[in-house]
């Protein structure tokens, strides 16, 4: 139990990975994964909440990164959107989100993307109200919603069919 | 980075928790799921010195059905409260509201703790165990004490929590047979913060007349606004339309005290109060009949 404005040493597991980094409380989770370890597929938009974009998984739940210090992920495991496929293989959901448009710039996807996935994980077969819940707490300026619920429903024939 | 620096300590037992928060006072402040801490810190309005962080007390995270009520740790998650089973049969007001309580990646950090001790007069669990009559356990080095939740919230974003205590847990008391319960909020969009919310409780005796009632509002005020007049004018009587206009009338020109700001004016809020809050009523006292 160390109390310090200093830096801390900080051991977490991200997409698989064992990043260990000496940094200051105050460091954000999000600007940990952003300009410590170089993940910048982690999206910040509002930092207080509200908008969803800077959603990762912590132990496979959905959180708000810009709502927690990096220094609280000591010991757990993280996944931001680079852990969940790759340009070459994409998971599921991202191959979804392609085939349905589920998104226009893109600067809300990573966020979706990683609340997705759990929520899948979860409720492998919702229904649009439920998938409507489910990405309550992202933001997106550009969809309307219509093709990103589109690609939820898609996602989740996508996994049972698979 | 965004939020000041601070001395950061996780403790992982109530006893150390408890030993920093005598030793730092005021400079200290705990933080639980820091789903409102954080975006105040991230905004530079709260800078405090010390930071308590509590996650690591495992032991603070429970729903534990008692003899009469539900104990609920400090530490426990919107999303545990949200897929309880105990919580759905011992405190469904609660239960049923969670899921209008912010997103699931708020939920998945919120505590219920947090929540009572942040104090937000338009948050929901402020409000749900004053109409419940809660009471919660406050825990320092100097000892321990229960407060009713009606004592527990004095003003904005203040309670009865002095600055080197932990709210470590809260004792909600099951609803008596033949009683009903509702919330009713109106948000800009769903999950926001409400711009007026009301919930209320009523216990009709045999005969069907309300025999216990409480009213208590959201968003109106700058804690949850228990409309004591209005409840016990409910008591007693047989809940006609008459009735429930009756007492949504009192309660709302009387007791509570809504404000002007960006998302709404005092009239609208008062205006939407009175509506829910009739709503409120008659969805309780259909529960309370068996209707629901």
């Amino acid at each position: 139990m160390e109390a310090t404005t200093q830096k801390i040493e900080l051991s977490v597991t991200v997409n698989g990975t064992r990043y260990e980094r000496a940094i200051e409380p105050r460091m954000l989770l999000s600007d940990f994964l952003r300009h410590e370890i170089e993940l910048t597929g982690t999206h910040v938009g509002c930092e207080h909440g509200v908008c969803g974009a800077c959603s990762v998984l912590m132990d496979g739940e959905p959180v708000r990164s810009c709502l927690m210090f990096a220094v609280q992920t000591q010991g757990r495991e993280i996944v931001t959107v680079e852990g969940l496929g790759t340009v070459d293989a994409l998971s599921p959901v991202q191959q979804a989100f392609h085939e349905a448009h589920g998104l226009q710039c893109g600067f809300c996807t990573p966020g979706i993307l990683t609340t997705v996935t759990a929520f899948l994980e979860t409720n492998p077969n919702p229904s649009e109200e439920e998938v409507r819940e489910a990405i309550s707490g992202n933001l997106c300026r550009c969809t309307g919603y219509q093709h990103i619920v589109d690609a939820v429903l898609l996602a989740a024939k996508k996994k049972q069919a698979s | 980075m965004k939020p000041a620096p601070f001395a950061y300590y996780a403790p992982t037992t109530l006893d150390e928790a408890l030993s920093l928060l005598s030793e730092h006072g005021y400079d200290a402040k705990v933080l639980a799921g820091g789903q409102s801490l954080v975006p105040m810190m991230n905004f530079r309005i709260a800078q405090p010195a010390v930071l308590v962080d509590i996650n690591n007390i495992s032991d603070l995270a429970y729903i534990n059905a008692e003899e009469g009520g539900v104990r609920v740790g400090a530490l426990t998650r919107h999303h545990q409260s949200e897929t309880s089973p105990v919580m759905a049969r011992h405190a469904p007001l609660i239960y049923s509201t969670m899921p209008k309580i912010a997103y699931p990646q708020v939920r998945t950090r919120g505590t219920f703790g947090g929540s009572l001790s942040h104090a937000d007069p338009s948050a929901e669990l402020p409000t749900l165990t004053t109409t419940l009559d809660a009471k919660f356990r406050l825990v320092s080095q100097r000892g321990e004490r229960w407060v009713s939740a009606s004592e527990f919230f004095i003003g904005l974003y203040t309670t009865a929590l002095e600055p080197d205590e932990i709210l470590v847990e809260g004792f909600v008391p099951e609803l008596p047979p033949r009683s009903g319960w509702s919330l009713q909020e109106v948000n800009r969009r769903k999950h926001d913060f409400a711009l007026a919310g009301v919930a209320a409780v009523l216990t009709l005796d045999e005969s069907g007349i309300c025999q216990d009632a409480r009213l208590v509002f959201l968003s109106v005020g700058d804690r949850p606004m228990y409309a004591e007049r209005a409840s016990n004018l409910l008591k007693g009587q047989t809940l006609t339309p008459e009735a429930i206009r009756a007492a949504t009338e009192l309660a709302t020109t009387e007791e509570i005290d809504p404000g002007d700001d960006i998302h709404a004016t005092a009239d609208f809020r008062r205006h939407l109060a009175k509506t829910l809050c009739q709503r409120a009523i008659e969805q309780a006292h259909q529960r309370a009949q068996g209707k629901q």
